[in-house]
């Protein structure tokens, strides 16, 4: 917001400007922190009751450093959810459809960008169109299909349908694509090589980046995917976290320590998901949400 | 492409004219080649059901039993003798109503204070963002701990600055309320894309603006804001849409109540649908919804050529 001044008149003196600046600033930095501490207290809260007695959760006024520090907590928590049965479902889930979603979007996304043909622009728009569907609209017939196809309670249902790419990160890798000059494209051609070819190893290495925001989207999509799984799974050997913490809610809902417990290990994976990819992140929405 | 002209252009023309028709079906075959996925998905997983769900909701079926042909009674009944299905209308409006301008006016002006050259601003940007990244099950979890009335964070803090202290979600007044806060915890997403849309916004504009003499608060009402307008848009569709399907933090925080003061309209689908395995029912109660939307979504781009400023408008006149 504050404007520069030229740099000769910057380094002349300290000026009733300077100390304007300087008061910005400071207001800037104390509006920034007081609201990020509201932002985060949830979090620090969660954290903090996850490692308290149980009768320390329903102290008033509220004890906000846990004493004593009951790391034991998460063990016990995790064995009564049965983690690692859980842990390894999502695992599963997320990694073959974010593979599966990321595979098929980036080959949908190279025939819409790099090919002209009459009706393609009238297909990206339906594509585009999609995205403003609320999924109810095919939950039931859906539904009804995967249980015809004795689909139900088993991961197809959650899964295939990523084989067939996502509209919004066809949308996303298309504008990517898009950036990337197509000399390249007929170099490779002149070379003898194929157009599954190019997309192989010229597109795919060259929208790198684009294709770990889409990853990371996927992945902390199939993380949090809830209403599917719930629809979709009845053996509990067969839950997602979502489902299993909803599940370990209805049985120890009175055990807030162990429910806060559990849900800070449900959440982690995401927070160094995020911590890691964050730069491609920031990227990705940037580039998607410009300009539509 | 270039390359192609280019070859084109060497033989004589008649060749050159069969050759290139050739390629450009040659092109079109390989186009269609690539997006055949999509195609085949959509055709199985959007359309097909789509039409299903349409033929569904004028039916009568409960899955036991073949579905039953009925007309528009499904409608008819969800209009005149559903008093849940209208509750949970009006639940979802007021939540949509709230939730969204609160939610954009408190975006744009997060993203406006981030900003903002200052060391460690990546620091807060990534303080902000944090809450949208973890949404589903465990965050609902938490949230229904520091709504509790006696022992949570947020009655807590209340207390202690001298305010009333609501039941949240166990009072029908407050648990509207109650979603709608905690909704605005999760504005990062929308901050970001606000965010990307400011750097947008070319700096010359501002400096001309300041050299004619215009006040910070005038720069930002009359560039920042028209400037801003597409990607304000662009949040009031997907927001209002995203709002209308609002159904995990509802399955997990309230189950509805108290009172069906949070039966939100997914939710009510649901059950009917789900629980009740009344799938006609549940189909009709989809297609209202998609109808809903649809015409809010239109009125919005209708509404949006008296406000919406895009630059390349400018150029054309």
């Amino acid at each position: 917001m504050v404007v520069k001044t030229t740099d000769s008149l910057a380094r002349s003196k300290f000026t009733a400007h300077h100390l304007q600046q300087f008061i910005s600033k400071v207001l800037w930095y104390v509006t920034l922190t007081a609201l990020g501490f509201i932002f985060s207290l949830p979090f620090f809260w969660m954290v903090s009751s996850s490692l308290k007695i149980e009768a320390d959760v329903w102290l008033y006024p509220p004890k906000w450093i846990p004493n004593p520090v009951l790391w034991e907590n998460y063990p016990k928590a995790l064995t009564l959810m049965n983690f690692p049965r859980l842990l390894a479902n999502t695992l599963f889930l997320v990694t073959v459809g974010t593979f599966g979603v990321v595979l098929s979007s980036s080959w949908i996304a190279y025939g819409f960008a790099r090919f002209r043909f009459r009706g393609r622009d009238a297909v990206f728009v339906i594509l585009l169109s999609t995205m403003m569907l609320p999924g109810q609209v095919t939950m039931v017939p859906l539904y009804i299909l995967y249980k015809q196809l004795g689909w139900l309670n088993t991961y197809l249902p959650l899964l295939v349908p990523a084989y067939f790419g996502g509209a919004f990160y066809i949308f996303l890798l298309r504008q990517f694509m898009a950036t990337i000059p197509t000399e390249l494209d007929d170099a490779a051609k002149i070379d003898g090589c194929g157009y599954i070819g190019i997309w192989w190893r010229i597109i795919l290495p060259l929208i790198k980046p684009a294709l770990a925001t889409v990853t990371v989207f996927s992945v902390i999509y199939g993380w949090n995917d809830f209403l599917w799984p719930l629809i979709i799974l009845n053996d509990s050997e067969l839950f997602n976290l979502s489902l299993g913490l909803a599940t370990f809610r209805g049985l120890y809902s009175t055990q807030w320590n162990y429910l806060m417990a559990a849900s800070v290990v449900v959440l982690t994976p995401c927070l160094i998901l995020y911590f890691v990819a964050q730069r491609f992140i920031v990227e990705g929405i940037t580039l998607t949400g410009l300009k539509g | 492409m270039g390359l192609i002209g280019i070859r084109a252009a060497k033989i004589p023309s008649q060749i050159a004219f069969k050759r290139r028709s050739r390629l450009v079906n040659r092109e079109a075959f390989w186009g269609w080649f690539f997006i055949a996925p999509w195609i085949i998905g959509f055709m199985v997983f959007t359309l097909g059901p789509m039409v299903a769900s349409l033929w569904l909701s004028l039916t009568d079926y409960e899955l036991i039993t073949p579905p039953r042909w009925i007309g528009l009674k499904n409608y008819i009944n969800l209009f005149t003798a559903d008093r849940l299905f209208r509750l949970s209308l009006y639940n979802t409006t007021y939540y949509v109503l709230f939730s969204v301008p609160l939610g954009i006016i408190f975006a744009f002006a997060l993203s406006l204070l981030l900003n903002v050259k200052l060391s460690g601003m990546n620091f807060f940007r990534t303080v902000f963002y944090l809450p949208s990244v973890t949404s589903g099950v465990a965050v609902s979890l938490l949230w229904i701990w520091l709504f509790n009335p006696q022992f949570g964070l947020i009655n807590y803090l209340l207390r202690s600055i001298g305010l009333p202290t609501p039941g949240w979600l166990v009072d029908p007044k407050w648990a509207k309320p109650a979603f709608i806060l905690m909704s605005l915890w999760g504005v990062g997403s929308t901050a970001v894309i606000f965010l990307a849309g400011l750097q947008g916004v070319p700096r010359g504009l501002y400096e001309a603006a300041e050299i004619d003499g215009a006040s910070h608060w005038q720069r930002f009402w009359h560039i920042t804001v028209p400037m801003m307008t597409p990607v304000i848009f662009f949040n009031l569709i997907m927001g209002m849409i995203g709002s209308f399907q609002v159904f995990t933090q509802s399955y997990i925080m309230t189950s509805g109540g108290p009172q069906d003061a949070t039966l939100f309209y997914v939710l009510y689908l649901f059950r009917q649908g789900f629980a009740l395995l009344r799938m006609g029912y549940a189909a009709a109660m989809a297609w209202i919804l998609f109808i809903i939307i649809l015409i809010l979504t239109l009125i919005q781009l209708r509404l949006a050529d008296r406000w919406v400023y895009y630059e390349g408008d400018m150029a054309k006149r």
